[in-house]
């Protein structure tokens, strides 16, 4: 039936991690978009809310919790209020370490598990997104073959967060032969010494400025049929099912990140006099803000019923599809609405809405960026 | 926990109206349209007699917050109401809002009444011929700013004495004399009180004194009458009045604004079913047409056609979660005006956009009267008016979000 709510548990949760955003996140934010460094001790800490081990079994060093999309979503709505570079750092193990935990191999779930369940940060990530106009994760660019009793992966990679950081790198590619779509993409764990793989100097973005993302090429790499996500054969990777999640956390991170806006604009409206009075005293303000408000709310409720569709173990690719779509440009509207609230001072460094109108813009781009 | 699952009775009861929308609504809608102020008397009869469930009823539903057995209500009944309403509108907007039942003079009794005026007032609706409540607030001078209505309302002995005009009366004429329904009409005890001093009274048909003088010529919604409606030295017992006759400070506005958080989730539902129509229509068109959505694939791939599509689809979802929400909240006793507001004015306005595009996109045809997409667009937009325009729910919002009253933020 119906309901609103989050459970106990997870209104638990979101106040610890809103906490850990407005207290630790937030004030770190510009620093590191301004030097593109994150602070050690601050991704440290988060390592301790269990961002990343949460879900993993306790047998292999994690804390046994059962992972729900809702959940995810909130957890990332908050440290994407926070700074959405930040969260993205603080988030890329899971790229390669919740599609093992789901869909690895018994064997892939033994060596790399334990990785991510230990008593401190240790970088992984994935490789998804290619450099063109119309890349799509149905059809990618990069190609696995089979050879002999392993594959050959040719192809470019580009937004790959941490892969200078990252031993290993989970790559995404179109399997030569069968059928294009989601169902074709296969995944590879990819040590980045590989022969063959060449990971670009860092990527300089417009935006999530802290955050560290490379190109990865992969030319003649030659890696064995243990590489493959699901096992030698890969039928335990279910692709699509990835690529909601992935819909899901980016959505629930559009979400964050228009929040901060829309709560920075609104109060700084209460603050900021014209003509004698507050500029949110005047409906041309108090409009735009109060419009704001509705998209926050309405791009986080189709988010969470993509998750909660998610969490029930049905299909929400198209639910999730359409939510994040609608995320992502609701806050590139309300970011920019926030600049424009601030009128010439949003365009200043000095605060953050001008950040935030660049991180925003890249959610078009993101596509498989984070995980719930 | 979040869910947006519906239960499998209110699911059932859905689908059954889901088929009378589409058996016996829509087949008959263009005809309403056409031939305004004329009366669907077959259909009211089969929906007085159909519908007997109070859930069809806007006004019925007990909300959530009051203290009564249903103070959490199980059942959800204004979750479901919005549910049903949406199915109906689907059929046509026009034709749901002539359905006999309380309506928003209805609404208006279940929020500011009393028990005792809730059994003597509504009870009508579940037994004998079909009858129409009304509302009337609007007058011809004022609207949105609905605080400044000049209707007088003065106590002469055991009797309220009511004089003024009012007009966008829905159902007005069925509820005043062409059935044994009721008015409820908002008048002023003190203009010198300003909103504190405006109070509803319910003004039984035929009441003398009460008279229908127009039933307006509309762009949409056609099969509903909207009445004008003159009080002159309308007289009624004392104890029609609403809620207390006391003037407080505060108080006596909050029961139209507590009507309105009961119906603006309601008037969202009527837009989605619009919406949805629309939508449902677009999707078969588009199909023959041999265009299909491709949901999921890069945005740079897409059609414009898609891309429009799309988005008029996750448009109206984001509409109706939100109205969901809203009526969810009053279920489970939370105050609900920001949400309301904020559902009203986001399916308001979607609506009327995804019926626009929804013409566009069939090209010339979506001109023709030979189709319903351009009356679902003339149907559409009175949701972006009525029981609020979208611009009076803006400033709801925006003075819930900001903290400010009514008089700082004007």
């Amino acid at each position: 039936m119906v309901s609103f709510e989050l459970s106990e548990e997870q209104r638990m949760i979101r106040n610890t991690v809103e906490a850990f955003a407005r207290e630790e996140i937030r004030p770190a934010a510009r620093p590191a978009d301004e030097t593109g460094t994150i602070p050690e001790e601050l991704v440290a800490k988060s390592w301790e809310l269990g961002l990343v081990a949460g879900p993993i079994p306790s047998e292999f060093g994690g804390l046994d919790d059962q992972r729900s999309a809702v959940t995810g979503a909130v957890v990332a709505e908050e440290l994407a209020f926070g700074d959405l570079a930040i969260a993205l750092h603080m988030l890329a193990p899971r790229l390669i370490a919740y599609p093992v935990l789901e869909m690895g191999g018994d064997d892939q779930r033994k060596r790399y598990l334990p990785m991510f369940a230990g008593d401190r940060f240790v970088p992984g990530t994935a490789a998804i997104i290619e450099p063109r106009y119309d890349f799509d994760l149905g059809d990618m660019a990069t190609v696995a073959r089979r050879d002999g009793s392993g594959y050959v992966l040719e192809g470019h990679k580009c937004f790959v967060p941490l892969a200078q950081e990252s031993r290993d790198v989970l790559v995404y590619a179109a399997m030569k032969g069968e059928p294009s779509g989601l169902s074709g993409v296969a995944g590879f764990i990819i040590a980045h010494d590989t022969p063959g793989v060449t990971i670009s100097e860092r990527e300089k973005n417009m935006g999530i400025k802290a955050l560290a993302t490379y190109e990865l090429t992969l030319k003649d790499c030659r890696i064995s049929s243990e590489a493959r996500l699901g096992g030698a054969s890969g039928t335990k990777l279910n692709f699509p099912r990835l690529t909601s999640e992935a819909r899901v956390a980016l959505g629930a991170m559009g979400v964050g990140v228009a929040r901060a806006a829309y709560e920075y604009a609104r109060d700084y409206a209460k603050e900021r006099k014209a003509f004698g009075a507050p500029i949110a005293t005047r409906q041309a303000i108090a409009f735009m803000l109060a419009e704001m408000a509705i998209e926050v709310d309405a791009s986080r409720l189709l988010v969470w019923q993509a998750a909660a569709t998610l969490d029930k173990g049905d299909d929400a690719l198209k639910q999730s599809y359409l939510a994040r779509n609608y995320a992502a440009a609701a806050a590139l509207k309300i970011t920019d609405n926030a600049v424009q609230v601030l009128g010439g001072h949003g365009y200043i460094r000095e605060h953050p809405v001008e950040m935030w109108l660049r991180n925003a813009r890249g959610f078009s781009s993101f596509e498989g960026l984070a995980t719930v | 926990m979040i869910d947006f699952e519906l239960g499998t009775e209110l699911c059932q009861r859905r689908d059954a109206l889901r088929s009378i929308a589409r058996d016996v609504i829509r087949p008959i809608s263009r005809e309403y349209d056409e031939r305004e102020h004329e009366r669907p008397t077959k259909f009211w009869e089969l929906m007085w007699n159909a519908s007997r469930q109070a859930e069809l009823r806007p006004g019925t539903a007990p909300r959530g917050g009051e203290k009564s057995d249903k103070a959490r209500s199980p059942e959800y009944r204004n979750l479901a109401t919005i549910v049903l309403t949406e199915e109906l509108c689907w059929g046509d907007a026009g034709l749901y809002l002539s359905i006999p039942n309380p309506g928003l003079g209805g609404a208006a009794v279940a929020a500011a009444g009393t028990p005792e005026q809730k059994e003597r007032f509504l009870k009508r609706f579940r037994e004998g011929a079909p009858k129409w409540g009304a509302m009337a607030i609007t007058e011809p001078g004022c609207g949105s700013d609905s605080a400044a209505v000049t209707t007088t309302a003065v106590r002469d002995g055991d009797q309220w004495v009511i004089n003024g005009t009012k007009i966008f009366c829905t159902a007005g004429e069925m509820a005043v004399d062409k059935s044994e329904g009721f008015v409820v009409v908002w008048a002023t005890l003190d203009k010198r009180a300003g909103r504190a001093g405006i109070k509803p009274f319910v003004v039984e048909h035929h009441t003398p004194g009460m008279s229908v003088i127009r039933v307006e010529n509309k762009l949409g919604i056609r099969a509903s009458d909207t009445a004008a409606l003159v009080f002159d030295d309308c007289r009624v017992p004392l104890d029609h009045i609403l809620g207390s006759p006391e003037i407080q400070r505060e108080g006596g506005f909050k029961d139209v604004m507590a009507t309105f958080d009961a119906t603006r989730p309601i008037v969202a539902a009527m837009a989605i079913g619009v919406g949805r129509a629309a939508l449902d229509f677009v999707r078969d068109f588009l199909a023959e047409q041999k265009v299909t959505i491709r949901y999921g694939l890069s945005p740079r791939r897409l059609s414009a056609v898609e891309r429009d599509f799309m988005e008029m689809e996750v448009q109206l979802e984001a509409a109706r979660l939100l109205a969901w929400r809203a009526a969810w909240m009053m279920d489970v006793g939370q105050r609900n005006s920001l949400e309301a507001s904020m559902a009203k004015a986001k399916a308001g306005l979607a609506v009327t956009q995804i019926t626009q595009k929804a013409v566009e996109l069939m090209g010339p045809l979506g001109y023709s009267r030979r189709f319903l997409i351009e009356k679902w667009m003339r149907d559409a937009k009175i949701n972006d008016i009525f029981e609020g325009t979208q611009q009076i729910n803006l400033l709801i919002i925006a003075r819930r979000i900001l903290g400010y009253s009514s008089k700082e933020l004007t």
